[in-house]
C-alpha cells in the first residue's frame, strides 16, 4: 500500500507503469513542441528534415527566425514590460494586504478577506470583461465632468497591467500571508523594546523575515502575467502581448518559429520553477 | 497577538495597509463586476431597466445549451481530472522512494509554469492530420492514411483534463504529504482492504485538498478559452467563445454582460453546492 508495508510486486509494478504513463502524457507534447525547434522544415510537423538553428537566427528571406521576427519579439518585450509592472504592484500590495489581513483586526474583516480571495473563483474571462466595462465607463463619466482624457482607460497597456494586477495580487498575497503567519510577533516586541519605531521594526525585522515569500510572490506574479491570456484578451490596445500574437498565428498556423519561442519559453520558466523551488527548501 | 500596548501607532499601520488594498477591492473588483451586472439589464435599443438581454438567453437554444454543455463538461472533466490525480499524487507522496520524491515532485512542477497556449500547441502538433502521432501511427500500420485526431469533443476533453490536471495534483499533495502513514499502517495491521483504507482514510482525509482542487480546476475549465477553441471542432463551442464573440465580434456589450454575469452565477452556485455537499467551508479550502 505505501512505502513502509510489504508491497506485492504486481501492485508496485502496476502502479509504476501507471506512474511512466502519465508522465509521459504530461512531457510528450513539450518535448515534441522543442524537438521540432530544430527542425529544418517550413512546417512544424515530421518528418525530420535534418538539424537547423534557423528558426532562431534565420533572417529570411523564406526562413525568418525567432531573433528577426519582428512582431514576436514586440511581442516578448510588450508582456515583459507587462509582467515587470504587474510583478512590481501586485508583490506591494500584497505584502499590505498580507499585514493588513494577518496582523490588524477590523471590523468587516471576513467580508474584506472574502472579497480579498474572491478572484480565485471569478473566471479570467469575465475579470477582463467587467474591468473593460468599468474602465470604460469611468472614462467617459471623467472625460465628461473633468474634461480629461485618460487613455489607460482605453484598452492599453496599462489596462492590460491593471486588469492582471487585479487578480495576481490575490496569489501574492496569499504566497505572503503563509509566510507571515509563521513570523514569531515576539521579535517584534523585543525590537520595541530595544527602542526602534513601528517603521524599522517592519524595514528590519518583518521584511527581512518575508524576503523569500516576497522575492517567491514576485516570480510567480511575473509568470502569471506573462503568459496570461484570458483576462488580457478584451484589455489590449495596440500592443499584443505574447501570448495574444501566438494565439493567433497557432489559430492560422505559422512557421516552427513558435516552436523556437515555446523552446525557450518552456526553459526559461523551467529555470524560474526550478531555481524557485530550490530556494525555497533552502530557506524554510 | 495584537499590540494593544500601543494603540496610537497601530491605527496608523492599519490606516496605511487598508487604503490601497481596499481601493484595490473596490475599484478592480467590486465595481467592475457591478458596472458588469448593470450593463447586463441595459439594452442599446432601449432606455432604462431591460431583461432583453436575459430573455435573449432563454429563447435561443443556441445559447442556452452552450451554456448547460460547458457546466456539464466542466463537471466532467473535474472528475476525470480527480481519478488521475488520487493516485498519481498518493504515489508521490506515499508509496515513491524519499529519493525519486523529490525529483518527481520537481517534474511535476515544471509543466504548471509552462503557458497553457504552448501546451495546446505541443497536442495539436501531436494530434493535427499531418502531425506526429498519424505519422507514426501511418507507419507503423495501425492508420493506412491519416486521421484527423484534433477538432473533436474527446480531443478537447483530453485537452482541457491536461491544461488543469496540475491545479488538482498539487493541492491533494499538500494534503497528504502531512498525512501521518501511522493512519494507514495502523488501518493495514487491523486487516483493511485497500478499498476499505482509501474510502475510510485517505479520501476523507484529502478532502480539504480535493475540494479545493476541484474548485481551480472547475473554474479554469469552465472559464477557459484556448483550449476549446484550438482543440475542440466546430460543434464544440464553449460559453466563454459565446461572450467573446459578443463583446468582440457584434460589439454587443449588452449581451455579453448578462453572458458573463449568468457564467459567475453559474460558477459560483455550484461551488456552493459542492461545498454544501461535501460539508467544507470555503475559506478553510481556499488557504
Amino acid at each position: 500500500m505505501i512505502r513502509t508495508l510489504p508491497n506485492s510486486k504486481t501492485y508496485l509494478a502496476g502502479y509504476k507503469f501507471f506512474i511512466f504513463i502519465f508522465f509521459l502524457f504530461l512531457f510528450a507534447p513539450l518535448v515534441i513542441t522543442m524537438i521540432l525547434a530544430f527542425n529544418d522544415s517550413m512546417f512544424p510537423s515530421l518528418p525530420w528534415k535534418g538539424f537547423t538553428l534557423d528558426w532562431f537566427f534565420g533572417d529570411g528571406p523564406d526562413k525568418v527566425g525567432l531573433f528577426h521576427d519582428k512582431i514576436n519579439l514586440r511581442g516578448i518585450a510588450t508582456s515583459f514590460k507587462t509582467a515587470v509592472a504587474v510583478s512590481f504592484f501586485s508583490t506591494i500590495i500584497g505584502t499590505m494586504a498580507a499585514f493588513l489581513f494577518e496582523q490588524e483586526d477590523f471590523k468587516f474583516k471576513g467580508a474584506l478577506y472574502f472579497l480579498m480571495i474572491a478572484p480565485l473563483v471569478i473566471p479570467g474571462v469575465i475579470l477582463g470583461i467587467s474591468i473593460l466595462l468599468f474602465s470604460n465607463a469611468l472614462g467617459i463619466f471623467l472625460e465628461d465632468t473633468l474634461g480629461i482624457y485618460f487613455k489607460f482607460l482605453t484598452p492599453s497597456f496599462w489596462l492590460v497591467v491593471i486588469g492582471q494586477f487585479s487578480f495576481i495580487t490575490t496569489i501574492v498575497t496569499m504566497i505572503i500571508s503563509a509566510r507571515l503567519r509563521k513570523f514569531d510577533r515576539t521579535l517584534e516586541e523585543a525590537a520595541f523594546n530595544l527602542g526602534a519605531n513601528k517603521f524599522e521594526v517592519v524595514w528590519f525585522i518583518t521584511l527581512k523575515f518575508l524576503r523569500p515569500s516576497l522575492v517567491g510572490g514576485a516570480a510567480i506574479a511575473f509568470l502569471m502575467s506573462f503568459e496570461n491570456f484570458n483576462t488580457t484578451l478584451f484589455l489590449i490596445g495596440s500592443q499584443s502581448t505574447l501570448p495574444i500574437n501566438l494565439y493567433q498565428q497557432v489559430r492560422d498556423g505559422s512557421t516552427p518559429v513558435i516552436n523556437a519561442i515555446s523552446f525557450i519559453l518552456i526553459l526559461t520558466t523551467s529555470i524560474i520553477a526550478v531555481a524557485n523551488l530550490y530556494r525555497g527548501k533552502k530557506e524554510i | 497577538m495584537m499590540m494593544k500596548y500601543k494603540p496610537n501607532k497601530i491605527r496608523w499601520s492599519f490606516v496605511i495597509f487598508f487604503i490601497p488594498v481596499a481601493l484595490w477591492l473596490f475599484l478592480l473588483i467590486v465595481l467592475p463586476h457591478l458596472e458588469l451586472l448593470r450593463i447586463s439589464f441595459t439594452s442599446s435599443g432601449t432606455n432604462g431597466f431591460t431583461l432583453t438581454n436575459y430573455k435573449a438567453f432563454f429563447t435561443e437554444p443556441i445559447y442556452w445549451l452552450t451554456f448547460v454543455r460547458t457546466a456539464l463538461y466542466s463537471m466532467f472533466v473535474t472528475a476525470i481530472v480527480l481519478v488521475i490525480s488520487l493516485p498519481v499524487a498518493f504515489y508521490i507522496t506515499k508509496v515513491a522512494s524519499i529519493k525519486t520524491q523529490g525529483l518527481l515532485m520537481v517534474l511535476i512542477l515544471v509543466p504548471f509554469w509552462v503557458s497553457e497556449l504552448i501546451r495546446v500547441y505541443g497536442w495539436m502538433i501531436l494530434l493535427r492530420e499531418s502531425g506526429v502521432l498519424n505519422q507514426f501511427l501511418v507507419k507503423i500500420g495501425v492508420f493506412k492514411q491519416p486521421i484527423e485526431l484534433l477538432y473533436n469533443d474527446i480531443t478537447m476533453i483530453m485537452g482541457l483534463v491536461y491544461t488543469s490536471m496540475l491545479f488538482m495534483i498539487v493541492p491533494i499533495i499538500g494534503v497528504l504529504g502531512s498525512m501521518d502513514d501511522a493512519l494507514i499502517e495502523a488501518a493495514h495491521d487491523l486487516g483493511a482492504k485497500k478499498i476499505a483504507i482509501w474510502k475510510e482514510i485517505i479520501i476523507p482525509y484529502t478532502m480539504p485538498g480535493i475540494m479545493s482542487g476541484s474548485i481551480i480546476v472547475f473554474m479554469l475549465v469552465l472559464g477557459s478559452y484556448l483550449t476549446p477553441k484550438l482543440m475542440g471542432g466546430k460543434n464544440s463551442l464553449w460559453f466563454t467563445e459565446q461572450i467573446y464573440n459578443q463583446i468582440i465580434i457584434y460589439f454587443n456589450w449588452e449581451q455579453g454582460s448578462a453572458f458573463g454575469f449568468l457564467l459567475l452565477l453559474l460558477s459560483s452556485l455550484i461551488i456552493w453546492i459542492a461545498l454544501k455537499v461535501t460539508k467544507q467551508e470555503f475559506r478553510k479550502v481556499i488557504k
